[in-house]
């Protein structure tokens, strides 16, 4: 088997604390670079809403395309099936409930059976996920991975139901989620692949579902290893305040932390290939005086009980403005997204509820925020919802007539950030 | 990844339990204040055939441990919270706080890809020796600073420059800028920080820096001080920096032989370190491309004072179990057997790196 890729681990940080400072920023970028090995074992099962919305507007002739342009790109041997969801899942291919390994005749099997799906029925989403569950049972070795279409609400299950089968699927396999057509809950799929780890975007247009499927298929076959850990550690009587995942997307890990020891947390970051993500942490220390140094958390990225990478978020308490007031660069733009992410949000919520006032005051300290922090495409979309009057002071109008496809798309790409340059970064931590 | 960690500070003085100078009461027999005495003096640590050295009269005071010869008394623990686990590198374990001395001693294992052992010595009440050692996407890189001990704050400013420079190091190797560029802005940024903590003409701490990359590409040394690299291989071992020394440069200037400059006791005087007096740093950078798989050393003059020839130190580091951490360990003891007279540094990387070894 393969070796692991190669993880570094790098810290930006203003170490500087003013005397009595108590909270520290840092963030912690890791990058994992191929050894060279190829892709890890890997289980894909694709899930295809085929609910009756779904013959509208040629969405199940594209659904179709997109899964067997999947399919076409399994590597030999990595085992898959493809599931039919709609009140009910029914396995597609092969056909009991089972994993089958891809070959040239599995392939072409599964693209037949794709080929004579039909629409009809409902969606109930969590029903889907547990015989993903089910299917993945045995492949603990292998990285899990599902691809979710849907393009309606979870309607014909209690939400009790879908969250519960969240928790049984939590850690157990990686799901990427899209919505086609514009009748699928934002909130919903942001949901599911959130606790699944994985990402998710809106489809408006049928005809870009395959070019979509081809690149999930292709990342998740790119993956080498199946399951990373990023352990925390702080110092007792310190308080990790939050970790968020920053790069590629915004996304709060903080409550899924398990506790691993006296002092550390583990925090699951699911597969990993040749890519690079980056990681906002924020610890609460106990003041030292000022001259000392303290390592306020330590990171460690492990698979299994080997480390794979590490690096040390310090503190160092200073009587020297010049020192203690200076921003690290990374840790504002970051800070920045996340606000941004969550003015959108909140900015779309009120919209939706009819607060006016709140609505425009969130969406245009959104503009503000996307223009600071760089981030073109989410300028772009904010353009669709508001009139802009004043770029700089965040002044804007609601627009009357905004279409529904731009209105999620603004919201599900709300947490999807941009990196910051190379250069703007501060000092690196060790 | 640390050994001898765990020692607690002191002893009972009624028992003998193993204590901390914080402890209200000895946990075993409940004296008061168990460690408020001095710890015992230290135990010889090797059983070699050096005696020990006959500079302590020991007062047979106190029951001495049964910590045995690893027992290093009065050197670990946290002088925060109590905690008995301070890293190598001086944070304590529990409340994270780096210990303003550093710990006397300690290890950094990387596994195959590297090891890195500091140690005081028999005969220095301090650890001057800074040592940081990290994984590469393809290989490993090691700094060693030895703090100047004439000069105030040297012990962090060596702790710091070493910290400063591995970071650049790992942060510029791992983008990919080609090892020599990497190790001059290690070394100017080391020089940089260390400059940076003077606190006036009169304090300006100083240290030495050695560092090292090993990648598919070869090994990259650079330095400025007397820290030195070695090259180790069955194959032929030599020595990769040059001094930047009294000594050095007199046998450089053919004013003297090797043999009357080593004995002069200016000999061992550096003429280039990192602090606020020393001018700009000029580090200098050598690389070579091994042809057969070998081991680099960067260590502290501890390390070399007693073993200078790097055909002595091959005949230690080779060819024994344990990897990096024992070629480290191998050489620390060497060093201590051979008088331990200053504290010993030594980091251990092979070249070329070990690939695929943490698949499994």
């Amino acid at each position: 088997m393969s070796g692991f890729p190669e993880f570094t681990v790098r810290v930006d940080q203003n170490a500087y604390l003013p005397a009595g400072g108590r909270e520290m920023h840092a963030i912690v970028g890791v990058s994992a670079r191929s050894a060279g090995g190829g892709g890890a074992p890997a289980a894909e099962i694709i899930l295809i809403d085929t609910s009756g919305s779904m013959s509208y507007r040629g969405k199940m002739a594209a659904a179709k395309r997109a899964a067997r342009a999947a399919v076409n790109v399994l590597r030999d041997g990595v085992h898959f099936a493809v599931v039919a969801g709609a009140n009910r899942p029914r396995m597609i291919y092969p056909q009991g409930e089972r994993l089958v390994p891809a070959d040239e005749a599995s392939r072409r099997g599964a693209v037949g059976a794709i080929g004579r799906l039909e629409a009809a029925g409902g969606t109930a989403i969590g029903s889907w996920l547990r015989l993903a569950e089910r299917l993945f049972t045995g492949y603990d070795d292998a990285v899990r991975h599902a691809i979710l279409l849907t393009d309606g609400k979870n309607q014909h299950e209690p939400a009790a139901e879908l969250d519960a089968a969240l928790r049984a699927c939590e850690g157990r396999f990686l799901c990427d989620a899209r919505g086609v057509g514009t009748d699928w809950d934002v909130a919903e799929l942001r949901k599911i692949s959130s606790a699944l780890l994985g990402g998710f975007l809106d489809v408006p247009d049928p005809a870009d579902l395959e070019a979509d499927f081809l690149a999930m298929a292709r990342a998740a076959m790119s993956k080498e290893i199946a399951d990373v850990t990023m352990r925390v550690w702080t110092p007792q009587q310190a308080r990790l305040r939050f970790v968020k995942q920053m790069v590629p997307a915004v996304e709060d890990l903080t409550g899924r932390r398990v506790e691993s020891g006296t002092q550390t947390g583990d925090y699951p970051l699911g597969a990993w290939g040749s890519e690079s993500r980056e990681y906002h942490v924020c610890v609460e220390v106990q003041p030292g005086d000022v001259g000392r140094q303290m390592r306020a958390a330590w990171v460690k990225l492990l698979a299994g009980d080997e480390v794979l990478a590490s690096g040390n978020v310090l503190a160092e308490w200073t009587d020297d403005e010049a020192h203690s007031t200076r921003i690290n660069g990374r840790v504002a733009h970051h800070t920045g997204q996340s606000e941004l992410a969550a003015a959108i949000q909140e900015g779309l919520e009120a919209r939706r509820e009819g607060d006016e006032d709140r609505a425009t005051a969130r969406l245009g300290r959104a503009v503000v925020l996307a223009r600071e922090v760089g981030n073109a495409q989410i300028s772009g979309l904010l353009d669709r919802v508001v009139d802009v009057v004043d770029e700089a002071n965040g002044t804007v109008r609601l627009k009357r007539d905004v279409s529904k496809a731009d209105e999620m798309s603004l919201d599900t790409r709300s947490v999807r950030t941009v990196r910051t340059r190379q250069g703007d970064d501060g000092k690196a931590g060790g | 990844m640390t050994t001898d960690q765990r020692t607690p500070a002191t002893a009972c003085r009624t028992c003998g339990e193993p204590a901390l100078t914080r402890d209200r009461f000895c946990e075993q027999c409940g004296t008061p204040a168990p460690g408020s005495i001095p710890p015992p003096p230290p135990i010889p640590r090797t059983t070699s055939t050096h005696a020990a050295p006959p500079t302590h009269a020991a007062p047979a005071a106190g029951p001495v441990s049964g910590a045995g010869v690893a027992s290093f008394a009065g050197r670990a623990g946290c002088g925060d919270c109590g905690g008995v686990a301070v890293g190598v590198d001086g944070f304590c374990e529990r409340c994270g706080l780096r210990q303003p001395d550093g710990p006397g001693q300690g290890e950094v294992d990387l596994g195959p890809a590297g090891a890195a052992v500091s140690d005081r010595g028999l005969r220095r009440k301090r650890n001057e020796d800074a040592v940081a050692i990290a994984r590469l996407p393809q290989g490993a890189c090691a700094v060693v600073c030895d703090g100047v001990a004439t000069a105030p704050g040297s012990r962090e400013a060596a702790r710091r420059a070493a910290d400063a420079a591995l970071a650049v190091l790992t942060g510029r190797v791992s983008v990919g800028m080609d090892p020599q560029g990497a190790t001059r802005a290690a070394a100017e940024r080391a020089a940089e920080v260390v400059a940076g903590l003077a606190r006036g003409p009169d304090a300006a701490p100083a240290c030495t820096f050695a560092s090292a990359i090993a990648d598919p590409a070869g090994v990259t040394v650079g330095w400025v001080g007397d820290s030195r690299a070695y090259w180790l291989s069955e194959a032929g071992s030599r020595l990769l920096t040059r001094d930047d020394s009294w000594a050095a440069t007199m046998v450089e200037q053919g004013a003297m032989s090797a043999a009357q400059a080593w004995a002069d006791r200016r000999a061992h005087m550096i003429t280039a370190w990192l602090g606020a007096d020393a001018g700009p740093v000029e580090p200098h950078v050598a690389a070579f491309r091994p042809t057969v798989p070998g081991l680099v050393v960067v260590c502290s003059d501890g390390l070399w004072n007693d073993l200078p020839e790097a055909a002595d130190l091959a005949a230690v580091a080779l060819g024994g179990a344990g990897g990096p951490l024992g070629a480290a360990r191998r050489l620390l003891r060497a060093a201590l057997e051979a008088g331990g007279r200053d504290n010993v540094t030594a980091a251990v990387i092979p070249c070329p790196p070990p690939v695929g070894e943490r698949g499994r």
